[in-house]
């Protein structure tokens, strides 16, 4: 059952992305790439992978499709019109695919339990959570207490992002200085 | 959007729930999956889906520019602030366990003071995110798309 519902979410998912390739009109590439997040947030859970899964369908979902659709509302809506069929792209494409896929012939089975990732520091959180923190979601545990010097980093870098947008496009510096000259 | 009555009535009654959920995400992260990050996103959420259907401008009203920048702000500190209060009562820079009077009431203290933080920050980050975008696009007609 499980392999089936694995099946058919890595058939979707691909079959997804294939229609954004070719697809030209943005609107509905964007609409797809949200449907994109979501079978991949699917595929997250078959993977027991819940807060992965509620960040992906929220992030990648709901909030960047909406922002791309901000972001072809001020540019264009449809792809510019491409030139010949090329064979190097596709070549490319299937390179990295191919170097990806025998990269992960040396990874270890999922879900297996002799893993580096499962022994050490994973196996300590899990035996100290209880006793320490004494919350039931290790992954919290682990993302705001253990690791709270990591998740302190990644707060600032979302905050340097948001200045930086905030900076480069929200026009702040152009309302001031006409208000200046309004005055 | 004024002439989309189904929008306008169904996101009308779905906001409240959003935010609550939003809340709920945030303040049950340590018992269930979520937290900060995916509760300032949802929280977000609900703020983006007023300014699209019911217009930017009466967005901004309730919700002005700066007051959505000082919260970018806030949150990082809020962040940060704990780090330094555990250290001022002795221990190290983000300890948790002496912010209460057993190590792990400081814990569950700390971990949900943090999450507050890393909500706020994320939640000013994509509205101010989403006015910078949806405040320099031109309105389009529906037939654009």
């Amino acid at each position: 059952m499980e392999l089936a519902l694995t099946l058919f979410l890595f058939v979707a998912l691909v079959a997804t992305a294939i229609a954004m390739a070719f697809i030209t009109r943005l609107f509905a590439v964007v609409i797809l790439s949200g449907v994109f997040s979501l079978l991949s947030a699917l595929l997250f859970i078959t993977m027991d992978a819940v807060d992965v899964a509620f960040t992906e369908a929220a992030v990648g979902g709901g909030i960047s499709s909406i922002l791309m659709l901000g972001t072809i509302a001020l540019t264009a809506r449809t792809e510019m019109k491409q030139g010949k069929f090329s064979l190097i792209p596709l070549a490319v494409v299937f390179m990295t695919g191919s170097v990806l896929i025998y990269g992960t012939i040396d990874m270890p089975n999922f879900g297996s339990a002799d893993t580096p990732a499962q022994q050490y520091v994973g196996l300590d959180y899990i035996k100290r959570t209880p006793k320490e923190i004494d919350v039931p979601n290790i992954v919290t545990a682990v993302l705001a207490s253990y690791r709270g010097f990591d998740t302190l980093g990644e707060v600032a870098v979302v905050f340097t992002g948001g200045l930086g947008v905030i900076l480069l496009i929200s026009g702040l510096g152009r309302r001031r200085s006409r208000n200046r000259k309004e005055r | 959007m004024d002439h989309h009555l189904i929008l306008r009535v169904v996101s009308r009654l779905l906001i409240a729930p959003i935010l609550l959920y939003g809340l709920y995400v945030q303040f049950h992260g340590d018992f269930g999956p979520g937290g900060g990050f995916q509760a300032g996103v949802i929280f977000a959420v609900a703020f983006i889906l007023y300014g699209i259907v019911f217009g930017l401008s009466r967005l901004r009203i309730i919700f002005p520019d700066w007051v959505v920048h000082k919260l970018v702000a806030l949150g990082l500190l809020l962040y940060a602030g704990t780090g330094v209060v555990s250290m001022f009562l002795g221990g190290n820079f983000l300890d948790y366990n002496l912010l209460a009077s057993t190590p792990v009431g400081g814990q569950h203290l700390g971990i949900i003071v943090v999450e507050l933080g890393v909500g706020i920050t994320v939640f000013g980050v994509m509205v101010s995110i989403y006015y910078g975008f949806a405040g320099r696009a031109p309105r389009l007609d529906d037939k654009d798309w």
